[in-house]
């Protein structure tokens, strides 16, 4: 009798629940057809599984891109080593090729380039300013090429892999007529054979 | 190509030496042929017109009216004010002169009589003229007679008297042949006229060696070597050339034959510049770096090394031959500086001949033998110096004119051809050996530089 009551209770609170539930549901069911939710169904599948694959793919690039920005990063530094051995210039004062302490600086990193790259071959041009006689200037540029060259076999690279050549006065870097392109001008500079 | 025939003081020649003179001209015309001699013009040289010991400190007025002309033809009256301004030109370029103007002749020479029997010279002593030329000019085809006279307007004496016949065309030559003539009437010596002038320019896009007349006339591109060419310097006769390109990579040493286009290259390792020809042979001082260091040699005209010239580490450029070949000037920094200094060959010692200033280059040894012109620097300015070989009279030639380079003497020590940037771009200029008339030489695109002058080197 007890469990009857019990039954009968439980019905009553679980039926209107039902119906409830049944009617929420029915509300969707009639807003919507069948082959649409089951088409739904599937599309939202297959996204998630697009969206999961694609982000597999993004973190697979992302690491790729990682990669490739070390690497990047990698050669900047060597280009930007290269550029600088290339393009910093040894400098010296008028009518002089003794290496001045900033110049023997420059060789100095020029050294430890070419020890870290040692396949490559340069050649050493020597340079003069505008002023005196290219006659002069081209056994000037022609000694201020030799004391680099010397330098540099001081520190341990090979003389077979360093050639030298005067331009004198003839291939300004700056051709300015004043004591600041002059300085520039008065230069021994490596290329890369 | 040009003949040439003296006239006696009166100045009328022969009917009949004219018409031979025509026949033998036009079938000879390539031969040059001084055919007769009536009088000796050289023998009496009378100096005392130009003080030779400083010729440009008074100019000589000297009045050339337009050549008289046969006919009346225009072509024959255009070549005859054509041909005496260039007459005028040329001497006026010696710096000897001082050319009249033609509107203070006080009558029309054209009218009056070109040889002395007819001249009033006091029409010219009155404005001043103490030498005149008067000229006769016909024209047959396209051949030229051209009769010239030099007077001296105060004795009234006929100085030089030429019959000249030659191509149209060659009219630049006749006027070379008598100015030589006139020069060394009056100086002793035969000028310049026959000289030329080898340069660098840069017109082409590329640093390329030109020549030119010694008046910088009719510049010719001797070079397409399409980089740089530099330092050219002139065989004694003028046949062979030797300079430095870049045209292989390397500063390398060229000795040329200008006619036959043959020679041979020096590519040694490291430099190979600053060629001399020693005076008189088939060899030439360079500086070559092979071994380490910038020393002097002595090459063999074909480029083999005959000795070492010079011994001493650091640099030794740019030689310059004494003209008798026995001793050499040179630039070393031996001393630290830039330094000019003499070897003599034969006891094989070194003098230094510079000691003013801390950098001075590009000797260049005087025809006579006793000076040498350089580029020293004071200030931060480059200027020509003249200093004995002795070291003696040092004398500064550029003043406050931009930089002034590369001196070079003229064939007969009386001019100096330099460059200077003293109008913006580098040009050639020359001066006199005095440093007075310094003039622009010629007009070209680009930049000109390094002027060598060769010795009086084209046939008369």
């Amino acid at each position: 009798m007890r469990k009857k009551l019990w039954l009968n209770l439980v019905l009553l609170l679980v039926i209107p629940g039902f119906l409830f539930i049944a009617s929420c549901a029915k509300k969707t069911v009639t807003s919507e057809s069948a082959a649409t939710k089951a088409v739904e169904d599937d599309s939202a599948q297959k996204a998630k599984a697009a969206e999961k694959a694609s982000q597999q793919e993004l973190a697979k690039q992302r690491a790729i891109e990682m990669q490739n920005l070390k690497e990047q990063q990698a050669t900047r530094e060597k280009m930007a080593a290269k550029n600088m051995f290339v393009n910093e210039d040894i400098s010296f004062d008028f009518d002089k090729y003794n290496l001045l302490p900033l110049a023997q600086q420059v060789l100095q990193r020029k050294a430890d380039w070419l020890w870290n790259n040692p396949d490559v071959s340069v050649i050493i041009e020597g340079h003069c300013d505008e002023r005196g006689t290219n006659e002069y200037n081209l056994a000037l540029g022609d000694r201020r090429a030799e004391s680099a060259k010397t330098y540099l076999m001081n520190l341990g690279i090979a003389g077979s892999r360093l050639t030298t050549i005067s331009y004198g006065e003839e291939k300004p870097v700056d051709s300015d007529h004043n004591e600041a392109a002059w300085a520039k001008n008065r230069r021994a500079n490596l290329v890369i054979e | 190509m040009v003949s040439c025939l003296n006239i006696s003081k009166i100045g009328s020649v022969s009917k009949a030496v004219n018409s031979c003179l025509s026949s033998f001209a036009v079938l000879f015309l390539l031969v040059l042929t001084a055919l007769f001699l009536i009088i000796p013009p050289f023998c009496s040289a009378e100096y005392d017109y130009i003080d030779i010991n400083n010729p440009f400190l008074k100019k000589i007025p000297i009045a050339i009216p337009s050549f008289k002309t046969v006919t009346e033809n225009p072509a024959e009256k255009r070549l005859s004010v054509t041909t005496s301004g260039l007459l005028s030109e040329t001497l006026e370029f010696t710096g000897y002169f001082k050319m009249l103007d033609h509107d203070a002749f006080l009558f029309d020479p054209e009218k009056s009589d070109i040889t002395a029997l007819n001249t009033n010279f006091q029409n010219w002593t009155d404005i001043g003229a103490e030498l005149l030329i008067t000229g006769l000019l016909e024209i047959k085809d396209d051949i030229v007679d051209i009769e010239l006279r030099l007077y001296d307007t105060f004795k009234a004496k006929l100085l030089i008297g030429k019959k000249y016949k030659g191509l149209i065309n060659d009219r630049r030559k006749i006027i070379r042949r008598f100015c030589s003539e006139v020069t060394y009437y009056l100086t002793g010596k035969s000028g310049v006229f026959n000289s030329k002038i080898a340069f660098i320019s840069t017109g082409s896009g590329n640093k390329e060696i030109y020549i030119c007349e010694f008046d910088g006339h009719n510049p010719v591109q001797k070079t397409h070597n399409k980089s740089i060419t530099l330092s050219p310097a002139w065989s004694s006769d003028g046949k062979w050339i030797a300079y430095t390109s870049y045209k292989k990579g390397n500063p390398d040493l060229y000795i040329k034959n200008l006619a036959e286009k043959r020679g041979v290259v020096v590519a040694k390792k490291g430099i190979n510049i600053t060629p001399a020809w020693i005076p008189g042979k088939f060899a030439l001082a360079a500086t070559l770096s092979f071994s380490g260091d910038p020393e002097i040699y002595m090459l063999t005209g074909s480029g083999k090394i005959i000795k070492k010239l010079t011994d001493k580490w650091g640099i030794d450029v740019s030689p310059s031959w004494s003209p008798d070949g026995k001793k050499m000037a040179f630039v070393s920094n031996r001393s630290g500086k830039a330094q000019i200094y003499i070897k003599n060959i034969a006891s094989n010692s070194v003098e230094r001949l510079t000691f003013q200033g801390r950098y001075n280059t590009s000797p260049n040894w005087s025809p006579d033998g006793n000076k040498i012109a350089y580029c020293g620097m004071e200030k931060g300015e480059f200027n020509i110096y003249v200093i004995n070989v002795d070291g003696s009279n040092l004398f500064q030639l550029t003043f406050n004119e931009g930089d002034n380079e590369s001196p070079s003497w003229s064939p007969d020590g009386s001019l100096i051809a330099f460059n200077s940037n003293r109008e913006g771009p580098h040009r050639l200029y020359v001066m006199t050996a005095y440093g007075t008339d310094q003039r622009r030489l010629l007009s070209l695109p680009g930049e000109q530089t390094n002027p060598k002058w060769s010795l009086n080197i084209l046939n008369n």
